[in-house]
């Protein structure tokens, strides 16, 4: 019997064979990591095609995770969103706090089927690196986690999180200090250590079969919602919402709704200071087509191929990269996506946090911001569907300081 | 070796000559525009001056996914002194041009698909470049780049490693010309305190698949250990010593000294084994 929790792309669409999502995706990695790569795919669809997995998997999601997650009717948010209703998929509630959880235990289960001993993985708000030290503590697996030194000021709960769940974190001092340096590391630290370890990857972006698997285990987030919202609204929503850095939580959520050509798919990705202001991560906005870890898709790089340093307030979305599935949807013209600044996130974030009593993560607070805009353009019968990937504790530092809330000078709407 | 045309022939004879000669080909590796643009091409041809065979110049990256901290250090310094493929491109120019012996380009697959396969190959034939090492680009993505090497006369070197099996070299080894570069560990490039038995045994097994020489990298820094490689491997590669002396030195000329004296240490080691 089909699991709830554990469902697959039913239709095999995309990716191809060889890893394409159209003209997006492949494999270009050194030829010390094939067979590792090629081990995590086989091993894949054998667990796909194991029922003892979908069980083992859904008994976690459901008595650890607390799958299904809620779904939210946020009417105090909405009255600034032109009148239309507004949901809320509430990754944030689940254990550890995020989305990241659903792809990890999944990879966590097939690290114990591959036999390998020690995982690692990358982090950049830290939220896949603490979901990854949980599912490590859980199965007795070795753990080390890669993160770029700045993310790991600006995310220093996160930090004492992983440590006290028995994790080694290495902060990364090369380049940015950022989330894909912390991926460069992670690359660099698999390579030597292959036989022992498996690269937990925590966005559908990298070599194939990264981009497909970690998909597929978000797509509950997905099918879950697509069911929930038909249960109380009687109909789909006008519009799917998310936030996109690699783009795991985006996709989890727009997959099972991409059949439905009544229903916009809409990612938010992170504008910094401005898309013009040069300082950004507005990938899919002004990115080109190029390879950096492992795949092809869009990329901020310069004329010669050299990627350019993104900016984000989010650490979670502070990254030049995106899933190929992410740049497939956006050159077919399925999804649609837009830049958010650090302002205008932060607005609405401060927004959810005063009329509903949710306080969102920073990355998360992209998507709600959107949905500010899209309410607007759809109107008062509209309905907007978004994914709340992960809850904002970690990025209370962050908040207090930009909206000076530690010295009691509330800067209001922020600096 | 007969019938090759383009600057891939010089490659292949060079590499035929140490064999004749009963030894190992000593190839080296420098980012070029490390430390600057003039004095990473000087170090590159004193390099062919004092005991290399073959140089490989590095295209620096920004996300050098493959290298250890030497060698990333070096993209670094290069990067920020604003190196261009032009830059690159006159660096080969400059080796080769020096020297008579051959040059290739190492480099991420990235920068060379976003110059244009085409555009680049042209341009580093046009330098008397002898060929390219891609370790990011597999053999399967390959055909668009080979196609281009295939046409300007440039070698495609793949790298393939320990883990890699015996029907999938196979595969790469044919694809492949000029030589293979077998990697010797597991691992990122840098100095290693041995270079142990996994090379020795990739190299038997890469044999079996090709007659294209087989040149070991990964780890190599003195003598000793490329004689050891030199017993078994047709060319030893050295990058990371080569760029830690350039590194330690107070000055250019100094950092010359330090690559020279290497490069002579090296060319006995590998005449050792």
């Amino acid at each position: 019997m089909p699991s709830d929790y554990f469902i697959p792309d039913p239709e095999g669409r995309t990716p191809d064979a060889t890893g394409y999502f159209g003209a997006f995706g492949g494999k270009f990695i050194p030829e010390a990591l094939v067979a590792a790569v090629d081990e995590v795919a086989a091993e894949y669809e054998k667990a796909k095609a194991d029922p003892a997995f979908a069980a083992e998997l859904e008994e976690l999601l459901v008595n650890y995770t607390g799958r299904p997650s809620a779904l939210t009717e946020v009417k105090r948010f909405a009255e600034h969103a032109g009148g239309a209703r507004v949901f809320l998929k509430r990754e944030d509630l689940n254990h550890t706090g995020s989305h990241k959880i659903n792809n990890v235990l999944g990879q966590a289960l097939l690290t114990k089927r591959m036999g390998k001993p020690r995982v690692i993985a990358e982090t950049g708000a830290g939220q896949h690196g603490v979901a990854t030290a949980t599912a490590c503590a859980l199965f007795g697996l070795e753990c080390t986690i890669y993160m770029g030194e700045i993310d790991t000021e600006r995310q220093a709960l996160n930090v004492a999180r992983m440590r006290m769940l028995g994790a080694e974190v290495v902060p990364v001092t090369s380049g940015s200090r950022t989330l894909k340096d912390a991926i460069n590391e992670a690359f660099r630290d698999w390579v030597a250590n292959v036989d022992r370890t498996h690269y937990l990857f925590g966005t559908v972006a990298g070599p194939h079969p990264f981009p497909q698997l970690v998909r597929d285990f978000h797509r509950v987030i997905g099918v879950e919602a697509r069911r929930q919202i038909l249960e109380r609204t009687g109909r789909l929503p006008d519009a799917v919402a998310a936030c996109v850095g690699g783009g795991s939580n985006a996709i989890g959520l727009f997959h099972a709704f991409l059949p439905d050509e009544s229903v916009r798919i809409v990612g938010f990705e992170a504008a910094g200071n401005g898309v013009e202001s040069g300082e950004h991560a507005a990938t899919l906005t002004v990115g080109e087509p190029g390879i950096l870890h492992g795949s092809r898709s869009y990329v901020l790089q310069d004329d010669e191929g050299q990627i350019t340093e993104p900016y984000s307030i989010s650490a979670g979305l502070d990254y030049p990269g995106i899933g190929p599935e992410h740049a497939y949807l956006k050159d077919s013209g399925r999804g649609e996506y837009r830049p958010v600044t650090d302002a205008e996130a932060m607005r609405a974030l401060r927004l959810l946090s005063e009329t509903e009593g949710i306080i969102p993560a920073i990355e998360s607070a992209h998507a709600l911001a959107g949905a500010l805009d899209l309410g607007k353009e759809i109107g008062p019968e509209g309905i907007v569907l978004v994914n709340l990937s992960g809850r904002g504790d970690k990025d209370m530092d962050t908040a207090a300081r930009y909206f000076g809330l530690y010295d009691g000078e509330d800067q209001g709407e922020g600096a | 070796m007969s019938g090759t045309t383009g600057n891939i022939a010089l490659l292949e004879r060079t590499l035929a000559q140490a064999k004749a000669e009963n030894r190992a080909a000593l190839v080296g590796y420098l980012p070029a525009g490390f430390p600057t643009v003039e004095g990473g091409a000087a170090a590159c041809t004193a390099l062919l001056e004092s005991g290399c065979d073959i140089v490989e110049v590095g295209l620096p990256h920004s996300d050098p996914v493959m290298d250890g901290p030497v060698i990333q250090t070096a993209d670094t310094i290069a990067l920020r002194g604003g190196v261009r493929i032009a830059d690159v491109i006159e660096t080969v120019r400059q080796a080769h041009a020096a020297t008579g012996k051959p040059v290739l380009v190492m480099t991420y697959w990235n920068p060379v698909d976003r110059y244009g396969a085409e555009r680049f190959a042209e341009e580093l034939a046009a330098a008397g470049g002898a060929g390219c090492i891609l370790p990011d680009l597999p053999v399967e993505e390959s055909d668009g780049w080979r196609k281009a090497a295939e046409r300007t006369g440039l070698a495609t070197v793949f790298v393939v490693a320990p883990s890699s099996r015996d029907e999938r070299l196979a595969t790469i080894t044919a694809a492949g010309s000029g030589f293979v570069y077998a990697a010797s560990l597991m691992g990122v490039t840098g100095t290693r305190e041995s270079v142990g038995n996994e090379a020795r045994e990739l190299v038997t097994r890469v044999r079996a698949t090709t007659p294209l020489p087989v040149c070991v990298g990964l780890g190599v820094s003195n003598p000793e250990q490329a004689a050891e490689v030199a017993e078994f491997a047709d060319g030893v590669i050295v990058g990371s010593a080569f760029v830690k002396r350039l590194l330690a030195a107070d000055t250019l000329e100094a950092g010359l000294d330090g690559v020279r004296e290497l490069a002579a240490s090296l060319a006995e080691g590998v005449r050792r084994g």
